[in-house]
């Protein structure tokens, strides 16, 4: 940000905007909080097959977790704004998650788990 | 009259030189680093990553043992203890402080400081919940004879979920200096950075424990 800029937001009764313009395109409030009710009704689903695990059979598991990996996606993409930063960021991450889903995969494996 | 930064043109001719010069702004200035990324935040999703392999060795373990059958085992099993209800509620709460995180960051993004420090604080506030709830928990199952070395389960279950609550707690501890940090004015628009960061620390506990949630109470 250039002097004049800082100069002129002050005169404007603002603190100047971060040096390197952290905001990005970052949703509005109104819609992290539109995330956040996703979020709250993807855990009353959750939450719901407590109810009727019977009913639901082997069709449990894959929901419970068909529905934990949307959460996850949801709040890594919206909350902590992967989609909008760099991709260096996804790729740092996500080789975390693979490599740890590797290694304890062959763990789980070794134990005769599945 | 507002004088445009050439540096957010990869293209411009200036964009190379811009890079260097601009640590006067402090050292949280993301242009100033070989990848035209933030050291810092960079440094912070590395540390997150390598958490994957440490809860991900956590929760392999605790469904190892979960998984076995033990003739000989002393005391109840883990799943015959969980209170579902209040678990559930526990987690939204969590769930819902990744919401007031969000808008803790996007408030000091705007220069907001009144709204930062509210949101900072609900947000530690409802952490605290959430470690109120696993005491409870904690207190509940040790009462039921549970305790943390009854048998290998039990061990793998307070391991899993008390690694978690630590990790809350140091997010609780980050969340009010920042309050602090806030209040004695420190924190300014400039280093929104730093709440982003601690922010990206604590979304990352929420969706661990979504992964426990799911996992570890609900698919039993």
């Amino acid at each position: 940000m250039s002097t004049e800029t800082v100069e002129e937001a002050q005169r404007e009764g603002h603190e100047p905007a971060a040096p390197h313009d952290a905001t990005h395109d970052h949703p509005s409030d109104g819609k992290y909080i539109k995330i956040a009710l996703i979020l709250a009704a993807l855990t009353a689903a959750e939450v719901a097959t407590f109810y009727v695990e019977e009913q639901l059979g082997a069709l449990l598991i894959p929901l419970l977790l068909g529905m934990m990996v949307v959460k996850f996606f949801i709040v890594a993409a919206w909350f902590m704004h992967l989609r909008f930063d760099s991709k260096l960021f996804s790729r740092v991450f996500v080789s975390g998650i693979l490599l740890a889903t590797f290694v304890y995969t062959a763990f789980l494996t070794t134990f005769e788990f599945f | 009259m507002t004088v445009t930064d050439q540096s957010h043109d990869p293209d411009s001719p200036t964009a190379v030189i811009d890079r260097a010069p601009h640590r006067e702004d402090g050292p949280l200035d993301g242009h100033a680093t070989s990848t035209g990324l933030s050291n810092e935040k960079l440094a912070m999703w590395v540390f997150l990553g390598s958490e994957c392999l440490l809860f991900g060795g956590l929760i392999s373990t605790f469904l190892l043992l979960r998984s076995r059958d033990v003739p000989d085992r002393v005391g109840p099993e883990v799943s015959e203890l969980y209170d579902i209800p209040f678990t559930s509620v526990s987690s939204f709460v969590l769930l819902m402080s990744s919401l007031t995180m969000v808008l803790a960051l996007a408030a000091i993004q705007r220069g907001d400081q009144q709204r930062l420090r509210t949101w900072l604080v609900t947000t530690a506030l409802l952490g605290a919940t959430f470690m109120a709830g696993q005491v409870y928990e904690f207190t509940a199952f040790v009462r039921e004879g549970l305790g943390f070395t009854t048998n290998l389960q039990s061990s793998a279950f307070f391991v899993l979920t008390g690694f978690h609550g630590a990790h809350v707690t140091i997010g609780i501890v980050m969340l009010m200096s920042l309050s602090v940090m806030s209040a004695r004015g420190s924190l300014t628009r400039q280093r929104s950075e730093t709440v982003e960061i601690a922010g990206l620390y604590w979304h990352f506990v929420d969706v661990v424990w979504i992964i426990i949630f799911t996992v570890v109470y609900l698919i039993r």
